[in-house]
């Protein structure tokens, strides 16, 4: 097949006008849509989560506080957990891979649109499964970790761990789904030209992510599934009193548990390394290196899993073992921090709110990376193991590195996504005002974890003397949460009355900012031959390519037709897992047999059928 | 799965590398399921020997039985590449009698199955017996469980195959059925050799 | 940029030279080999990471302030990269790193190594508390306050009888998890795991389990007692006598208040009630009557060397009155407190097994036995106990 034309098919222009209404958006199989969707479902829960964490730093703002019960307490911390990582951090980065990375390589869609919305729906309606608990006052209680025996019937016979389980199993489902996708549409979708190593960096992260996401989840699955055995088969794989072992649920866990962490990571890390270079005016400074750096850190997050289990007693060979890869994972880090930093040195810097954010995440995701080193050397985690200052290192790395990170690519990719710019001024007291809300809630955990409180506690002793720290904490967090509301206000007014974006607003170098803000539904009329990494900073390439983008189409691409199937399967799979908790085996087959319709309805149903003419 | 029928809109359209995507997306989702049974398979060889109780692996399994029905089951995935050639070549008899071929030794394979687990109930293992009852059923149990949707959907295709809806242009559906037949196949040997034939 | 240095500033005086008697339970503020271990690997590891934060953050200040944009500024030199430093700043790190790791496996297999002639404890965790053997001793046992004598190596045996706790006294060194002994087919052995030091200090240390354990999680703390050998063995050989019937009196007449003991701040009732313990030739008949009803109530899951000693799910009461706290190191132990205990334990430590007056839901589904007993009874339970010294 030719790479220097793509077939662009004839097509009725009336019958691909952007529908509208709810049901538009229910049947849509637009990445574009499906990427919106998925932001501010996460800013929803990022909502849930963040009022949780007050409720618990309330409680903790002063010793033996009786200000809610440890029942509730407990059931408060883990779905914090839980909540931030699988429904916030990890379906904001999706966001951002459905809408930006297939502008980015110059595809029209992804490889697998309708599986696309199935990834979202189910991902929806496992998190209101997963927060039904609240409804029904058994919400999950046993931290977001889980650990067995804890989580078996005998310890937790509440519908509690019910819920977590099968929750997060019904999201793993969306996760493995998202990550075949992207993995197709950036091996199969790019356009012509567009060689991998001419991907923008946040490409190459969601890459990737996208293999830890096909190859992690498997893990947590099997896991799940194990302990949903245990608990509604009566089976014995954690059960230590019939010679199953505990400690396996902690290896399965943080098999998967340790790439995850870079499955949230390295999106984020995507994210800065296409910002710094567009607003140094310089090139991205050893892009090889970067994108090695990533692929590495993927690799070797798959050998360190251990260190998170140095309490367990693994015994002195094994916990060398993992002190060694821990440590060396330290290394690729540091490189692109390093990487970055090259990139700005001898730019022009702007200081736009992005990136500030991007520039953020440098400073204060080295803290993060820092303590991390500290307890990579396990003796000296045999002290801060599970007390506070792991609580401030990973909101270091999470807060500090994702969540800024995120931030950043709000304010770089919302004029793309809305055709209008997010206020400066308003953005940058957003930043500010997140970075000391940020700094004054974690930054005194270092302390309280020093001086002997472990984490998950509903309170602690006054002779502990870690009180001061606690209520700076609380102040912190408050200061956090409203910041945030901040951004919120920002979009909403953006939304109403933001300036006019214009195609490219930050005169940067990627492929997504050659098209008009926002995008065509089919996003690129024709598709661009790229010629070199920063194809917009070139003169000839960018007249050449903009010659193709900026264009009206004489005749529209043919795009998928909408579909309900999606939404259908993606009901049907979640209500198979929660005919689990009944503890009936045909109850699920119900579920199934629905699930099933659905899969017959979606197999045979022609996504590019050319509706009847008027 | 689900997708397979819609594949042969994609074939007029662009890819990068000339691959089609379905074939990309599925090779993804296999290396998924590796991962999946991997971890299934090291459940196992963990808890090899730490059965409190019997019965135990050298008192349940009956090795001639069931390297018959992994012969059974290897006989299928040749069928599955004759059946693909027969819808390559346009030839509806062929289709037919191979894709009915694998259809009947993949039932096969899942009655041996259900002859194996009664038996193992009969004599006492039981999924709440030992760590051994539980991982051994759990593991074979998924198995089994994936062999199920293999014939359901092979049967579809049958179906597709007797309506004439499955001309040479859709073979790729076809083909990657048969990629998840084969590694079906494939991880039933590892079991095999892991679980039945390594004491 | 500048007030969050300063703010390290601080940090690496304040993390590095914590005064342990202001924070009880600090972690930087080592009284055995093993926690001097991992203090002194902490603190050149502090210092590393201190270097490297300062260099990146002088180079990222000096880069903000000097390239930012300015009107007149030129388009800047497109620059792609430049292998030598890409090899420097590989190479730097990944010595750093050498020079961390090398000395945290020689700790890694130092604070594991079994000492020779050490005594052993066996350490047993409890929803919601501690129970502490000797097996070298007869296998006596307590709870929630550890005795060990000073300078002598002393090796933690942990396990747990539920579900998995984690041994944490921070000023005694790092945290192991007690897990659930996992059963092995016949001729494995049982695997444990172990904490090994030597204190080198005497004095009363705080600390807690660090694994989420369930709802009372937070409240399972712990006391551990360092004292000289001598003290260590009488505390052992009052352990193990108990409190036969006959030698009570003598026993509590003859008590001396340890260093733990906090029975010289209590408040009125309870000092008087020791008074005229003191006071009384033989034995009080209301410390009898506690005892009867103690027999009565609480001996099914609680033991009382020389008592009673069929009790053995529930706290050995053993020495009580000499422990300086109740309720797993939540409560001062005094008579007032330990009514509140015996009266509502629930209140104090939800989830907790012991059953209570205000008994609701949880495990295990169980009315307490002792639903009758009147106030005046459970003061006259709590008396007894605290006369156990």
């Amino acid at each position: 097949m030719s790479v220097t034309t793509a077939p662009t098919p004839a097509t009725s222009p009336e019958t691909h006008h952007e529908a509208t209404g709810l049901w538009s958006w229910i049947t849509t199989v637009d990445h574009k849509r499906i990427g919106i969707m998925y932001f501010v479902t996460s800013l929803f829960f990022l909502g849930v989560g963040g009022i949780e964490a007050l409720i618990i730093r309330l409680q903790l703002f002063s010793p033996e506080n009786q200000l809610i019960s440890a029942q509730l307490y407990n059931q408060l911390f883990t779905m914090h957990g839980t909540t931030m990582i699988f429904l916030v951090a990890m379906p904001q980065a999706v966001a951002f891979f459905n809408y930006i990375v297939p502008l980015q390589i110059g595809a029209r869609d992804v490889a697998f649109p309708r599986l696309n919305a199935l990834s979202y729906w189910i991902y929806l309606f496992g998190a209101i499964y997963l927060n039904v608990s609240w409804f029904v006052g058994a919400a999950p209680n046993t931290s977001w970790v889980g650990y067995a025996n804890l989580t078996s019937t005998q310890f937790s016979p509440g519908l509690n761990v019910d819920f977590w389980v099968l929750g997060l199993s019904i999201l793993g489902v969306s996760s493995i789904m998202g990550g075949v996708n992207f993995i197709t549409t950036i091996i199969n979708l790019r356009a012509p030209g567009m060689k991998l190593m001419r991907m923008p960096l946040f490409t190459w992260m969601t890459f990737v992510t996208s293999f830890l996401l096909v190859t992690a989840l498997p893990v947590i699955a099997v896991a799940l599934i194990l302990l949903a055995f245990d608990r509604f088969f009566a089976t014995n794989f954690f059960v230590a009193s019939a010679g199953g072992d505990p400690v396996l649920w902690q290896h399965l866990f943080w098999i998967f548990g340790h790439p995850e962490v870079y499955i949230l990571v390295l999106p984020a890390f995507g994210v800065i390394s296409d910002v710094i270079p567009a607003f140094s005016r310089k090139p991205l400074f050893g892009y090889p290196v970067v994108v090695y750096a990533g692929v590495l850190i993927g690799f070797i997050g798959w050998g360190v899993w251990s260190h998170h289990m140095f309490t367990s007693g693994l015994g002195p060979i094994a916990d060398s073992f993992f002190v060694a890869s821990t440590m060396i994972i330290a290394i690729p880090t540091g490189v692109k921090i390093f990487n970055w930093m090259a990139t700005m040195w001898g730019g022009a810097l702007r200081f736009t709110t992005a990136m500030m954010f991007a520039v953020g995440l440098v400073a204060l995701f080295t803290v993060g990376g820092l303590s991390g080193i500290m307890h990579s050397s396990a003796p000296v985690d045999l002290q801060q193991h599970d007390s506070y200052f792991v609580v401030a290192h990973f909101h270091y790395v999470i807060v500090g590195g994702i969540l800024l990170g995120m931030f950043s690519g709000v304010y770089y990719w919302f004029p793309k996504v809305t055709g209008r710019l997010l206020s400066e001024k308003l953005g940058k007291l957003h930043f500010w005002t997140t970075i000391i809300g940020f700094n004054l809630t974690f930054f005194p955990m270092h302390f309280s974890g020093m001086y002997g409180m472990p984490r998950r506690t509903w309170t602690y002793q006054a002779e502990l003397n870690v009180e001061i720290y606690n209520q700076l904490s609380t102040v912190g967090a408050f200061f956090l949460g409203a910041s945030t509301l901040l951004l919120l206000w920002n979009i909403w007014k953006s939304l109403k009355s933001g300036e006019k974006a214009g195609h490219n607003p930050w005169g940067a170098p990627t492929l997504e900012w050659s098209i008009p803000s926002p995008p065509h539904h089919y996003n690129f009329p024709e598709l661009p031959e790229v010629r070199s990494r920063e194809p917009l900073w070139h003169d000839d390439e960018k007249a050449a390519i903009e010659a193709v983008t900026l264009k009206e189409p004489v005749t529209e691409p043919e795009m998928p037709n909408p579909s309900f199937w999606p939404i259908i399967v993606a009901l049907g799979t979640t209500v198979t897992w929660a005919l689990v908790m009944t503890g009936k085996w045909w109850a699920p087959l119900l579920g199934l047999a629905f699930t099933a319709v659905g899969i017959y309805g979606w197999a045979f149903e022609d996504p590019f059928k050319k509706k009847a003419a008027h | 799965m689900a997708e397979a029928a819609a594949v042969a809109h994609d074939d007029h359209h662009y890819t990068s590398t000339g691959l089609n995507s379905w074939k990309v997306g599925f090779w993804t989702f296999i290396g998924s399921e590796c991962l999946f049974f991997g971890t299934l398979l090291s459940t196992y060889m963990v808890y090899k020997g730490a059965a409190l109780q019997g019965p135990y692996p050298g008192d349940v399994f009956d090795i001639p039985l069931t390297t018959v029905s992994t012969f059974v089951l290897l006989m299928s995935s040749l069928a599955m590449v004759l059946a693909l050639d027969g819808v390559q070549r346009a030839n509806k008899k062929l289709t037919l009698f191979w894709l009915g071929v694998v259809i009947v030794f993949g039932a096969i394979f899942l009655g041996f199955q259900y002859y194996e687990f009664n038996h193992f109930v009969h004599e006492g293992l039981t999924l709440q017996q030992s760590v051994f009852g539980s991982t051994f059923f759990v593991l074979t149990g998924f198995h089994g469980a994936h062999v199920t949707v293999g014939v359901i959907w092979m049967i579809s295709l049958f179906v597709m195959a007797l309506r004439g809806k499955l001309p040479p242009e859709k073979a790729l559906n076809v083909e990657i059925a048969g990629l998840y037949w084969h590694f079906v196949d494939i991880v039933w040997i590892v079991i095999f050799v892991l679980v039945y034939l390594i004491p | 940029m500048k007030s969050a240095r300063s703010i390290l500033g601080l940090l690496g005086l304040a993390l590095l030279t914590a005064c342990a008697g202001e924070y009880p339970q600090s972690s930087i503020a080592p009284t055995t080999d093993f926690a001097d271990t991992i203090h002194g690997l902490y603190v050149t590891i502090f210092w590393w990471t201190m270097v490297i934060l300062a260099v990146v953050w002088v180079i990222l200040a000096y880069i903000l302030v000097k390239y930012r944009e300015r009107p007149d500024s030129p388009k800047p030199k497109q620059i792609h990269g430049h292998l030598g430093m890409e090899i420097a700043w590989t190479i730097g790190p990944a010595l750093i790193v050498v020079a961390i790791a090398i000395p945290t496996i020689q700790a890694v297999f130092a604070t594991q190594q079994v000492p020779e002639d050490s005594l052993v404890v066996e350490v047993i965790g409890h929803q919601y508390w501690w129970e502490f053997r000797y097996p070298e001793n007869g296998g006596v046992i307590t709870a929630n306050e550890l005795h060990v004598p000073v300078g002598t190596p002393v090796s933690l045996r942990l396990h747990s009888d539920d579900v998995i706790h984690s041994f944490w006294v921070p000023q005694l060194g790092g945290k192991r998890d007690a897990n659930p002994l996992r059963q092995v087919p016949e001729g494995q052995d049982l695997k444990y795991n172990w904490i090994h030091f030597t204190a080198q200090e005497n004095g009363t240390f705080m600390g807690q389990c660090a694994e989420f354990c369930g709802d009372s999680h937070s409240l399972m703390g712990m006391r551990v007692i360092v004292e000289s050998q001598e003290e260590f063995d009488a505390w052992l050989a009052d352990l193990t006598a108990g409190h036969p019937q006959t030698v009570t009196q003598s026993q509590a007449l003859n008590a001396v208040p340890t260093e733990a003991g906090t029975g010289a701040s209590l408040p009125g009732p309870a000092l008087q009630e020791a008074a005229s313990q003191e006071e009384a030739p033989a034995e009080d008949p209301a410390i009898a009557e506690g005892r009867n009803l103690f027999l009565a109530n609480c001996s099914a899951c609680h033991a009382i060397n020389g008592v009673s000693e069929a009790g053995q799910i529930a706290p050995n009461l053993t020495l009580l009155g000499r422990r300086s706290s109740i309720a797993a190191g939540m409560l001062e132990n005094n008579v007032d407190n330990l009514v509140r205990w015996i009266s509502d334990p629930q209140s104090v430590k939800p989830g907790a097994l012991m059953p209570g007056l205000e008994y609701q839901g949880g495990r295990p589904p169980v009315v307490w036995p002792a639903f009758n007993l009147t106030p005046d009874q459970v003061r006259t339970v709590a008396n007894y106990l605290y006369s156990l010294r």
